[in-house]
C-alpha cells in the first residue's frame, strides 16, 4: 500500500445488521470514532449485500460529517481530511454462513479432527460422515444429496495407512452427486486431506465432479494433528467459491482493500490475540443472530465452535426447542403466560431485527441469550478435547480417577478470562447485565475475570490486524475491550442463609473490607477498572475455591465497570424449583447488583 | 438525514412479477421464450438420479477387492434387471457356485476394486416444473429453467407453511378483526384459497385439512397451534416442504393480529379469481417471503418489477405496522423522523420514528420495530 493508513472504516455484515465503524489515527494513536449500524440486505428486494454495508456507512457519514460515500463508490485513498477513506475492509457472515460437511473414517478420531479444522476455519459443520457412524451407505448418499452443503472436507486414515475406507467415502460422495446450495453451474468445492497414500483414487473417483483440492493430512499420524493446510484451503475456496455465490458478495469483494473474512475467523484471531498477550486461558463467545460462536485458549490451545441455530433473532426459536421452555423461563423475574412467550419468541424469529422496547422484553431476550450461551458451551466442551484414539500411558493412581482420552480441555477452575462479544452482550443498556448473563450461563468457578467487546467490533479488528496490526492493536486497548470486573464463585452447595465464604478484601488505598458471604447471596463490591485488590476466602469446610474443600485462597483481583462480584448462589447453580421462590431469589440478586431499572 | 433502510412486505395491486423456476438439476425446458403458460402446466423436465444401492462384491464372493473384476458379469454402466445375476464365481465343484444378484433393476454405476463395492443406482424419476403462475416466459435458461412474467396484484406474507399451489379466492369473513373459525368453512371451499381475518385456532385448523381448502390466508396464529399442526416445534424459519394438507400463510404474525386493511381490501377485490400462493419462507440469506399471487391476464407493461422494487428509505406519510410488543400489530403512519438518539424504557438509546394511528394519537417507535407496507 503506498498511501498512509489513516482513516478506515470497516464493517461486518451479520445475519441480521450490518454494523460499520470508523477508525482515525488522532496523534500518534487510531481510535474508533463513529458507528454505524443498517439492517443486512441480503435480502428481497434488495438481495445485495452491499446496500446494507452503504446503509451503514451512511450512517456514519450523517454523524461524522465525513463524506466516504459517492454514491454507490465508496471513496479511496482520502482527498482531503473530510473526504474519503484510505481504506475499506470487511467480515461477513451474512450468506448464512459457510455450511460443511466433513468425513472421516472413526467418527471421534479423524471425524472430529476433521470437524475442528472446520470449526476452526469459521464454518457450520452440519454434518460429520464416518465409515462407522452407524449409517447405511445408502443413508450417507441420501444425506450428502439433501444437505447440501457449500463444502466437504474429507479427512480419513492416517498417511501410510489402510486407504480402502477413505476411497469408500469418496465412492459415497461420487454417488450422491452434490452441488452447492448457490449457483447451480458450479461444482461443489471438496477438500481432500486425508491419508496422503490415497490421493491418486480420490482424484479419479472426484476429479470430475467436484472442485477438488488436494492438501496435507489433518492427522498424518495418530498423535498428532495438523489442521493448517486443511483451514487455509477452506479459507481459499470460501472466498472463490462460496462467498461470491451469495447475494452481492462478488461487489463486496471488489469494492474491499483486503480479503474478506469470516466473521468467526476474524473474532478467533482476537480471541487468540488476547490468550497469547496475557498469557491467560480465555473463553471467548460472540452470540449473533443466527449463530453463537465459542472460543478457547487453554494452556495455548486454540478451539472454535460454531453452534449453529444458537442465537438471538433468526435462530432465537430454536433456543427454545432446544432449552425447553422451563430453562428460559427459570431466568425472567415475573410470571408471563407459554403462549404470550411463544408467541414473542417466534415474532422474533420472523422479524429478527427488530428490538426490545420494552424492560420485561429485554429480560426476556437476557433469560434466552443464557440459554443459548450455556447450550453453545456444552457443544464447545464436547469439542475442544484432547485427541482421541492416542493411547496415554498411565501410573496407578490414573486407574482410580477414570480419565479417558479425549477429555474436554476446558477446565472452568483454570479459566482466567471470559470475553463476551455479539449485539446483546455488547448493546446490554447496563454492563453489569452483560457481566450477569455471561455468570449465569458459564457458572465460572473461583476466581475468573470477565470481559465484553464495547459495541462489537472484534470481528472489524480481526481483520483490519491481518493489514495493520498497530490500528487494530491501538483500537483493541483504547476502544474495544471493556473490563467488566472479576467474579468469585465458591463452589458448593448449602441451604440459603448459611455460611458459604468468609471474605477480607484489602483495596488499594489500604482501606480493608471484611464481610460474610451466605449461600444465595450476590454481591457487588465496587473496584473500578484498573484498579487491583487482594482477596482472602476462608470457605465453609464444604466448599471449594479451587484450593480444596476448606482450604483459604488469597488472590488478586482486578477491576472493571462493574466491579467484583461475589456469587454466593453456590457451584453447580441452582435456582428454586418453586416458581415463586423462584421470582423471589431472581428479584433479589438482580436487585443486589443494580441489574435492571428499580421497578423492573 | 440519510435514509434508513426498513424492510418490509409488498402489498400492491398492481406489479408485474418475474418468477424464476429452476430446475434441481439440468434437464429440458419445455416451452419457448414468448410462450404464454398456465400455473398448471409443465415448463422444464429433469431425471432425478434414482436411489443408489451399495453392494460389497468382494465380500459376497469371497475374493479380494482388486480380484472382483473376473468375476462380473455385468459392467460399469450396464443395465441390470432384478434378480439377474451381477457376478460369480468359478469353482471347480458346481455345488459350490456363488452368484450375485442384482437386488434391484436400474443401472450398474461404478465398480470399485480397491473397495469391491459395486454401486447400482434405480432408474431416474421424471421430475415435472411447473409454470406456478399464469404468465408469459421471458427468458430460457438452457437445460435449467424459465422465467415467468406475470402482471398481478401481489401481497406478501410474513410467515407460511407448505409449499406452492393455486386456487380461487374465498372471502370467510366480514373483516379483518374477525377470526376464522371452524364454522367458517363450508364443503364448497375444497381447493380454494380461504382468507380470514385476524387468527385462526387450532379447532378451524382441523377444519380447514377436513374440508380441503388448498391454502389458508390469515392474520395471525398461535405458536402452540403451529408446533400442533407441524408435530414438532420449528426451531429455524425455513419453511415450504410441510405437508400439512394446505398451504398456510401469516399476513401479520404469531398471536391474534387484526390483518392489515390495506391486505384485506386488495384480497376481498378478487375473491372468486384464482392465485398461485407459496407458504415457502426462509428468512436468512437469499430470502423467501410466502406469496399470494393473483394474475391480471395479459401484461399492460406500465408497472414497476416488484423484484426489482428499490426504496431509498422510509418517509413521512409511508404506512407502517409495529412490529413489536407493546403495540405489535398496529398500524399507522410515519408522523416524523427524528435524527437524535432518544432513550427507551430499557434504558438504550435508539433511532425512533414517530407514528400516527388512525385515532389521532402519535407514540415514539424504535426505528427498528416497524415495517413498512410497500406497494401501492
Amino acid at each position: 500500500m503506498t498511501h498512509p493508513l489513516n482513516v478506515i472504516v470497516a464493517t461486518d455484515c451479520g445475519s441480521t445488521t450490518t454494523k460499520a465503524i470508523l477508525i482515525e489515527k488522532v496523534g500518534d494513536e487510531y481510535r474508533q470514532t463513529f458507528r454505524g449500524e443498517a439492517p443486512t440486505t441480503v435480502e428481497a428486494p434488495f438481495e445485495d449485500v452491499t446496500r446494507g454495508v452503504l446503509n451503514a456507512i451512511a450512517e456514519i457519514e450523517e454523524l461524522s460529517g465525513r463524506k466516504i460515500l459517492d454514491g454507490y463508490r465508496i471513496i479511496t485513498p482520502c482527498r482531503d481530511p473530510k473526504t474519503g477513506v484510505d481504506i475499506y475492509i470487511s467480515t461477513s457472515s451474512a450468506g448464512g454462513g459457510l455450511q460443511m460437511m466433513v468425513t472421516g473414517v472413526v467418527q471421534n478420531m479423524t471425524g472430529e479432527s476433521a470437524q475442528r479444522a472446520a470449526l476452526g476455519a469459521g464454518a457450520i459443520v452440519i454434518d460429520v460422515l464416518a465409515s462407522n457412524d452407524g449409517r447405511l451407505p445408502h443413508e450417507k448418499i441420501e444425506r450428502i444429496r439433501t444437505m447440501r452443503p457449500d463444502m466437504i472436507l474429507m479427512s480419513g486414515g492416517t498417511d501410510g495407512g489402510a486407504v480402502s475406507h477413505v476411497v469408500e467415502m469418496a465412492e459415497y460422495i461420487s454417488a450422491a452427486e452434490p452441488r452447492p446450495r448457490f449457483g447451480a453451474t458450479f461444482k461443489l468445492p471438496l477438500i481432500y486431506a486425508g491419508n496422503k497414500d490415497a490421493q491418486p483414487q480420490v482424484k479419479k473417483i472426484l476429479g470430475e465432479k467436484t472442485a477438488l483440492v488436494l492438501t496435507d493430512n489433518i492427522r498424518p499420524v495418530l498423535e498428532r494433528e495438523n489442521l493448517a493446510p486443511a483451514r487455509n484451503k477452506i479459507h481459499d475456496l470460501f472466498l472463490e467459491h462460496v462467498m461470491q455465490q451469495a447475494p452481492g458478495y462478488k461487489k463486496l469483494i471488489e469494492m474491499a482493500g483486503a480479503p474478506i473474512m469470516p466473521t468467526p475467523a476474524a473474532v478467533g484471531v482476537i480471541m487468540e490475540t488476547i490468550a497469547k498477550r496475557e498469557h491467560v486461558n480465555v473463553i471467548g463467545v460472540d452470540i449473533g443472530g443466527a449463530t453463537t460462536d465459542v472460543f478457547s485458549v487453554f494452556e495455548g490451545l486454540f478451539n472454535r465452535t460454531v453452534s449453529a441455530n444458537l442465537g438471538m433473532s433468526y435462530s432465537i426459536s430454536n433456543v427454545l426447542a432446544e432449552a425447553g421452555l422451563p430453562n428460559i423461563m427459570r431466568w425472567v423475574p415475573f410470571t408471563i403466560d407459554e403462549q404470550t412467550l411463544r408467541n414473542r419468541i417466534k415474532n422474533k424469529m420472523i422479524r429478527p431485527t427488530t428490538i426490545p422496547q420494552t424492560l420485561d422484553e429485554l429480560q426476556i431476550e437476557h433469560a434466552i441469550s443464557r440459554e443459548a450461551l450455556r447450550l453453545a458451551l456444552i457443544h464447545h466442551k464436547s469439542l475442544a478435547t484432547a485427541l482421541k484414539g492416542v493411547q496415554q500411558e498411565r501410573t496407578i493412581s490414573d486407574v482410580f480417577e477414570q480419565q479417558q482420552s479425549g477429555k474436554t480441555l476446558i477446565d472452568m477452575l483454570k479459566l482466567d478470562l471470559i470475553v463476551g462479544s455479539g449485539g446483546i452482550l455488547s448493546h446490554a443498556p447496563r454492563r453489569v447485565q452483560s457481566m450477569l448473563m455471561m455468570v449465569d450461563a458459564y457458572e465460572p468457578l473461583g476466581v475468573t475475570r470477565l470481559s465484553v467487546d464495547s459495541i462489537f467490533m472484534m470481528p472489524h479488528l480481526g481483520v483490519l490486524s491481518t493489514i495493520n496490526e498497530k490500528a487494530a492493536t491501538d483500537v483493541f486497548v483504547r476502544d474495544c475491550m471493556v473490563y467488566l470486573g472479576t467474579c468469585v464463585a465458591p463452589i458448593g452447595q448449602g441451604k440459603e442463609g448459611d455460611r458459604c465464604a468468609d471474605y477480607t478484601i484489602t483495596f488499594p488505598d489500604g482501606r480493608v473490607d471484611k464481610g460474610q458471604l451466605s449461600f444465595g447471596d450476590l454481591r457487588l463490591v465496587p473496584l473500578s477498572d484498573g484498579q487491583k485488590a487482594s482477596i482472602t476466602v476462608q470457605p465453609a469446610k464444604q466448599v471449594n475455591l479451587g484450593a480444596g474443600a476448606g482450604v483459604p485462597v488469597t488472590r488478586e483481583v482486578h477491576g472493571g465497570v462493574v466491579g467484583l462480584l461475589l456469587d454466593g448462589r453456590g457451584r453447580p447453580l441452582q435456582l428454586p424449583a418453586d416458581h415463586n421462590a423462584r421470582v423471589a431469589s431472581l428479584t433479589k440478586w438482580y436487585s443486589a447488583v443494580g441489574l435492571y431499572p428499580k421497578g423492573g | 438525514m440519510a435514509h434508513s433502510y426498513t424492510p418490509g412486505l409488498t402489498v400492491t395491486e398492481q406489479a408485474l412479477v418475474r418468477r424464476r423456476r429452476m430446475l434441481s438439476l439440468p434437464g429440458t425446458v419445455l416451452v419457448a421464450a414468448g410462450e404464454t403458460v398456465r400455473a398448471n402446466q409443465a415448463v422444464a423436465r429433469a431425471e432425478l438420479p434414482g436411489k443408489v444401492y451399495p453392494l460389497n462384491l468382494a465380500n459376497q464372493l469371497g475374493v479380494a477387492p482388486d480380484e472382483i473384476q473376473e468375476y462380473l458379469i455385468k459392467k460399469a454402466g450396464d443395465r441390470v434387471q432384478k434378480d439377474e445375476i451381477l457376478a460369480e464365481n468359478k469353482p471347480l465343484v458346481k455345488w459350490f457356485k456363488t452368484e450375485v444378484r442384482s437386488p434391484i433393476t436400474g443401472i450398474v454405476e461404478s465398480v470399485s476394486t480397491v473397495t469391491g463395492q459395486v454401486l447400482l443406482r434405480d432408474p431416474p424419476r421424471v421430475l415435472e416444473l411447473l409454470g406456478y403462475v399464469d404468465g408469459t416466459i421471458v427468458e430460457v435458461i438452457p437445460q435449467q429453467g424459465v422465467v415467468v412474467e406475470t402482471d398481478c396484484s401481489l401481497v406478501q406474507g410474513i410467515f407460511g407453511i407448505g409449499g406452492e399451489t393455486r386456487g380461487e379466492i374465498v372471502i370467510a369473513v366480514a373483516s379483518p378483526e374477525e377470526v376464522l373459525s371452524p364454522g367458517h368453512f363450508t364443503p364448497e371451499m375444497k381447493g380454494k384459497v380461504v382468507v380470514g381475518g385476524s387468527f385462526i385456532s387450532s379447532d378451524a385448523l382441523a377444519r380447514a385439512k377436513e374440508v380441503g381448502v388448498a391454502g389458508v390466508v390469515i392474520g395471525g396464529i398461535h405458536d402452540k397451534d403451529l408446533r400442533a399442526l407441524l408435530g414438532y416445534d420449528l426451531g429455524v424459519a425455513i419453511t415450504g416442504t410441510e405437508q400439512v394438507g394446505f398451504t398456510l400463510i401469516l399476513t401479520e404474525g404469531f398471536g391474534p393480529i387484526p390483518m392489515a386493511r390495506k391486505t384485506f381490501t386488495l384480497l376481498s377485490a378478487h375473491a372468486g379469481q384464482p392465485a398461485s400462493i407459496s407458504g415457502a419462507t426462509q428468512i436468512r440469506a437469499g430470502v423467501i417471503r410466502p406469496e399470494i399471487i393473483i394474475p391480471k391476464g395479459s401484461p399492460s407493461g406500465d408497472h414497476a418489477v416488484a423484484t426489482d422494487l428499490q426504496r431509498e428509505g422510509i418517509r413521512i406519510g409511508d404506512q407502517v405496522r409495529i412490529i413489536r410488543d407493546p403495540l405489535f400489530g398496529k398500524i399507522g403512519e410515519v408522523a416524523s423522523l427524528p435524527s437524535d438518539l432518544q432513550k427507551i424504557p430499557t434504558e438504550s438509546e435508539v433511532r425512533v420514528m414517530e407514528v400516527r394511528f388512525a385515532d389521532g394519537s402519535r407514540t415514539m417507535i424504535p426505528r427498528a420495530n416497524i415495517e413498512l407496507i410497500e406497494g401501492t
